[in-house]
């Protein structure tokens, strides 16, 4: 059924048609619609057997999900930024155990300076915590990846992140498709966990490991992730079959084939850097992108397929890894060994810093003529930059970057001290 | 059901006791009839946390929370899932590739078990098993220093989670440092016996039995493994209510508190005929039963047997912080009311 919703409210109602038992929600800007939006059908019963848990922390949420899970239920929780550093430790303990929860990321800046709009910085700090992470490019696409998910997670046993981009598109109207109860029944069973903390069979969980076992179960983890990389575009394609729409998969290919410049980039940016294509192909120029959809596992096969025929790659990015440059690049170079061609890095929409059509294009020619620096921040306000590090040279002042840029700038409240 | 009819539900089938504790005031078996007696072994003990376990000798934890899950078991029929936080418990139970436990059992994190426990909870609810109960444990550091949020939260939702928390006062685990929970004076590893004010400050402490009342959740106690009859009781008694309940057990810890660990016991109640802690219950939070003191003793009878306030009697100094906790302990005695019966006898 076609609807005109935002973003967050189409989530919930996917989430709902999940048949989610245990909610844990907490809020925190911008993914707090989504669980605002489960909680109120729970609270009007028009979604039933289902406990709505109002925590106290982010740590908490995880946490309550972490039992409930461990007890059999379909678990589910939202969080964004802070929030996610908040429950770093509960993020991997769930990965540790095992336990098949789902969970949104709004994904946000991470302060300070405190910031709530969109970037990666949350989602790609937790890389590494063995959870599946999977990047929405549209709401339609968020809210078809929470129907994936839980599948992939109940199957692998390993909890998935869906990360959508937010207030772009937590927080946009925009028209979903959204699927019946029956079709989702179809393709998703009811969960039944493998192990679970039941009285008739009583099991431990979460024992001391040391190192005889321990590498062991990391390997596993690892190996569970690579199983995915299987699984994830099997359950792609019974999505379309079930559905009759293509979403997720590992990656995506758009005007790729014989581009000779291809973009690499996750999330809701894709839809931008599709415009700039088809005009600059609309100039004779040979260029395209692929989107990445399974961020982890990292797709390094399939990203070397479609990326080995091009002269250059340029990876947007929307996190920075500080005193290295790029979190997917790195990757993206992995996928390529051994193949000579350009790459480049570059940061973009840090903090909600829009990406607009002319940046782009203007980034994507300077590419073609090979004029980017291997690290490239977009729309970088050099005035900005340059006196902030003359006056550095001249006085040094430690503290918060932000603040001496305003007391520099002189502002009102900088005025004060 | 008054407490004495509850006492006679306990299990039957005991074996004939030998008494042969000296020293102490313990006389409770000897004069108890036969099938009240609490024993080590008995054929109906469910054995929550077997033997084998690598709790040190003399483990007052491993004891109190042994004869805390059985109770609970028993309260159960059975019908029980326990949730660990992170700490000497929780190591000494399951070094991997063992396991203590005969009952579902999960650790999670250091400072979560509090919520883990509600989300087992709900999982009961909503799978329809509302018979299965939920009981979380940890340290006092997992309870009265990091998992204080969640528990604070599991308490104001009044989720169906009985909490214990067995109060070693340090952190053990990782080597006998300072918690919240540390008494004034006591020497940690991480308050040394040094300088102006030897041992551990001397500040306001941190109450958590009371700190749940002011929660006004259904039930609240203090027990300790001094007496086994009223902790097992306690435990009985929460788990007739559903909703958030916690019990403190005070556990005396030889490697820490630097006592013998033959003195377990002798300490533990030391600690509460001293009036340094009290046994009480609450409902609904307000206080509704108190355990009398039998004879009173002074502070420095508990205090002697432990080498962590040794530093204390060295010196005129330390003499008045002695004077000081003497002072909480009759605090207690007289906010309690400890001594009424005593006093009301003449």
């Amino acid at each position: 059924m076609l609807k005109q919703i935002e973003g967050s409210r189409a989530v919930a109602e996917a989430i709902a048609l999940c048949r989610p038992q245990v909610i844990c929600a907490y809020p925190i800007t911008p993914q707090t619609h989504i669980v605002e939006g489960v909680g109120e059908m729970v609270k009007s019963g028009e979604l039933t057997n289902c406990e709505f848990i109002n925590v106290e922390s982010e740590f908490a949420a995880l946490s309550v999900a972490i039992g409930a899970s461990a007890a059999g239920a379909r678990t589910y929780t939202a969080t964004s930024s802070q929030g996610l550093l908040f429950m770093a430790e509960a993020v991997y303990n769930a990965s540790g155990l095992g336990l098949p929860i789902v969970m949104t990321i709004g994904t946000r800046a991470i302060g300070a300076p405190i910031n709530i709009w969109n970037d990666h910085s949350d989602s790609m700090s937790m890389r590494d915590a063995g959870w599946i992470q999977l990047f929405a490019e549209t709401n339609q696409e968020a809210l078809d990846l929470h129907i994936q998910a839980f599948r992939l997670a109940e199957e692998l046993s390993c909890p998935v992140m869906v990360c959508m981009d937010g207030f772009i598109l937590t927080h946009a109207y925009d028209r979903v498709d959204m699927p019946t109860q029956a079709q989702v029944d179809a393709y998703l069973p009811p969960f039944e966990p493998r192990q679970v903390l039941d009285p008739s069979e009583p099991v431990t969980i979460g024992a001391m490991v040391g190192p005889e076992a321990f590498t062991e179960v990391r390997y596993l983890a690892h190996h569970k992730q690579l199983r995915a990389l299987a699984l994830i575009p099997k359950l792609s394609a019974e999505f379309v079959a079930q559905f009759g729409r293509e979403s997720g998969g590992l990656v995506r290919t758009y005007r790729s084939d014989d581009a000779e410049t291809i973009v690499v980039a996750l999330g809701s940016v894709i839809g931008t850097v599709k415009e700039v294509i088809d005009a600059m192909r609309d100039d004779g120029i040979a260029i395209g992108c692929v989107s990445i959809c399974s961020f982890r596992p990292f797709p390094l096969a399939v990203l070397r397929e479609a990326l080995e025929r091009a002269k250059r790659v340029v990876v947007l990015e929307k996190c920075l890894a500080v005193g290295l440059g790029g979190i997917v690049s790195d990757g993206v170079r992995k996928a390529l060994s051994g193949i000579m061609l350009k790459g480049y890095t570059v940061i973009a929409g840090l903090g909600g810093r829009a990406i607009t059509m002319s940046s782009l294009r203007q980034l994507f020619d300077d590419a073609r003529a090979d004029e980017l620096e291997q690290v490239t921040f977009l729309d970088l306000n050099a005035d900005i930059v340059a006196g902030e590090l003359e006056r550095e040279t001249t006085l040094r002042r430690s503290g918060p970057t932000a603040e001496a840029i305003l007391r520099r700038l002189g502002t009102v409240a900088s005025r004060i001290a | 059901m008054n407490r004495h009819e509850k006492l006679m539900e306990l299990p039957t089938q005991r074996q004939p006791v030998k008494f042969y504790q000296t020293g102490t005031f313990t006389v409770g078996n000897r004069l108890l009839p036969e099938n009240l007696r609490s024993v080590q072994a008995d054929i109906g003990r469910t054995n929550s946390l077997n033997s084998g376990h690598r709790a040190c000798q003399g483990c007052g934890e491993a004891l109190g929370a042994r004869y805390a899950i059985d109770a609970a078991m028993r309260a159960t029929d059975n019908q029980l899932v326990a949730v660990n936080a992170t700490g000497c418990l929780e190591v000494f139970s399951t070094p991997y590739p063992e396991t203590s436990w005969q009952i579902p059992w999960i650790h999670s994190l250091f400072g979560n078990a509090a919520a883990v426990a509600s989300g087992v909870a709900a999982a009961q609810r909503v799978r329809g098993r509302p018979h299965v109960r939920v009981v979380a444990q940890g340290g006092d550091g997992g309870t009265t220093d990091i998992g204080f949020g969640c528990l604070s939260g599991m308490f104001e939702r009044n989720d169906d989670v009985l909490y214990i928390c067995y109060d070693n006062e340090a952190y053990m685990n990782t080597g006998v440092q300072r918690s919240s929970a540390t008494p004034p004076g006591a020497r940690t590893a991480t308050t040394p016996a040094l300088g102006r004010e030897p041992g551990n400050v001397s500040g306001t402490g941190k109450n958590v039995p009371l700190i749940a009342m002011a929660h006004r959740i259904p039930y609240v106690a203090t027990a300790s493994v001094a007496n086994l009859h009223d902790l097992e009781l306690k435990v009985t008694t929460a788990m007739e209510f559903h909703g958030a309940r916690y019990i403190h057990i005070h556990v005396p810890c030889p490697l820490g508190w630097g006592s013998l660990p033959a003195d377990t016991i002798r300490i533990a109640r030391l600690a509460v005929e001293s009036g340094l802690f009290p046994l009480f219950e609450a409902r609904d939070g307000h206080v509704s039963a108190r355990t009398p003191i039998r004879r009173k003793v002074a502070v420095d009878e508990y205090l002697k047997l432990q080498k962590r306030f040794a530093h204390l009697f060295a010196s005129p100094a330390g003499r008045e912080r002695i004077a000081l906790i003497q002072a909480t302990a009759d605090r207690n005695i007289e906010e309690f009311g400890l001594l009424e019966d005593e006093a009301t006898r003449g």
